[in-house]
């Protein structure tokens, strides 16, 4: 047995740990009405992509990039609050509570498929070792 | 004597060889489970054993150099790359992934049982090839 299949379920871990960060941040700010920049919080979601080994045709999986989602904000009617505009709405993050939700629980799942990955590699290979024993 | 060893555990070498190698792809399939647009690969164990064991030995792999005609032979197969094909979805997803983890994890489940199937059968035939030595 190689070593890749270690490298290859641990770059998932990685990347589905990677995705778990961002939607908490996402779930945490889904009230944030002004940022560092004044401006609401934005979405923001994983990309991945394959992380070919070698020349090898399969590979393992890396976050290529962290893009601010493109849906349009909420507004709220709220004239009360210091930051609403003009005609008394405040706009609100574009942060999809359910949508993160089941994100979340889509990465945890992924997370334990490679946790069954490894620990399956594991004991093979300390029973590689234990050959003609 | 010890090339007649070797013939005689090479079967074992090569199908222990591509279970892991399987385990590999299968393995790069579930971590790729929510990569758009990946398509998830596998291949046919019994076609790739026959091919290995058909090509293995003549296949251009490492060989021992030998500067006199006494030199032993030694040659070494390299492990070479299994023919990936692609596995067609039951259910296509809208992102263009075709991996379905129900499918993987019973195929990485059924890998992992015949590799363990074939590290035992492979530590008897060390026993008794050592048994048959030691009589």
């Amino acid at each position: 047995m190689t070593m890749s299949i270690f490298a290859i379920a641990g770059s998932a871990l990685d990347a589905q740990s990677q995705r778990m960060n961002v939607t908490a941040s996402n779930m945490a700010n889904a009230d944030s009405v002004t940022g560092p920049d004044g401006k609401p919080y934005r979405a923001r979601q994983v990309v991945f992509q394959v992380a070919p080994l070698g020349d090898s045709q399969v590979g393992g999986v890396r976050v290529s990039d962290v893009v601010e989602d493109a849906a349009a904000p909420r507004t709220v009617f709220d004239p009360k609050n210091p930051l609403a505009n003009a005609d008394g709405y405040v706009t609100l993050p574009n942060v999809s509570v359910v949508e993160e939700m089941t994100n979340m629980i889509s990465a945890s799942r992924s997370y334990e498929a490679n946790v069954e990955v490894l620990n399956t590699a594991r004991s093979l290979m300390v029973k590689t070792l234990s050959i003609g024993q | 004597m010890i090339d007649k060893l070797d013939a005689a555990l090479r079967f074992n070498q090569e199908a222990l060889d591509l279970r892991a190698r399987r385990q590999d792809v299968l393995a790069s399939n579930i971590a790729n489970a929510d990569t758009p647009n990946y398509k998830a690969r596998d291949f046919d164990f019994g076609s790739e054993l026959q091919r290995a064991l058909a090509t293995g030995t003549a296949a251009a792999g490492t060989t021992l150099a030998t500067t006199s005609a006494r030199h032993l032979h030694g040659n070494a197969a390299l492990a070479t790359d299994a023919d990936l094909q692609y596995r067609l979805p039951t259910q296509s997803s809208i992102d263009g992934n075709t991996v379905e983890m129900n499918t993987e994890r019973t195929a990485f489940a059924e890998n992992a049982v015949h590799y363990e199937t074939e590290l035992t059968v492979t530590t008897s035939k060390i026993k008794s090839l050592l048994a048959a030595m030691q009589q």
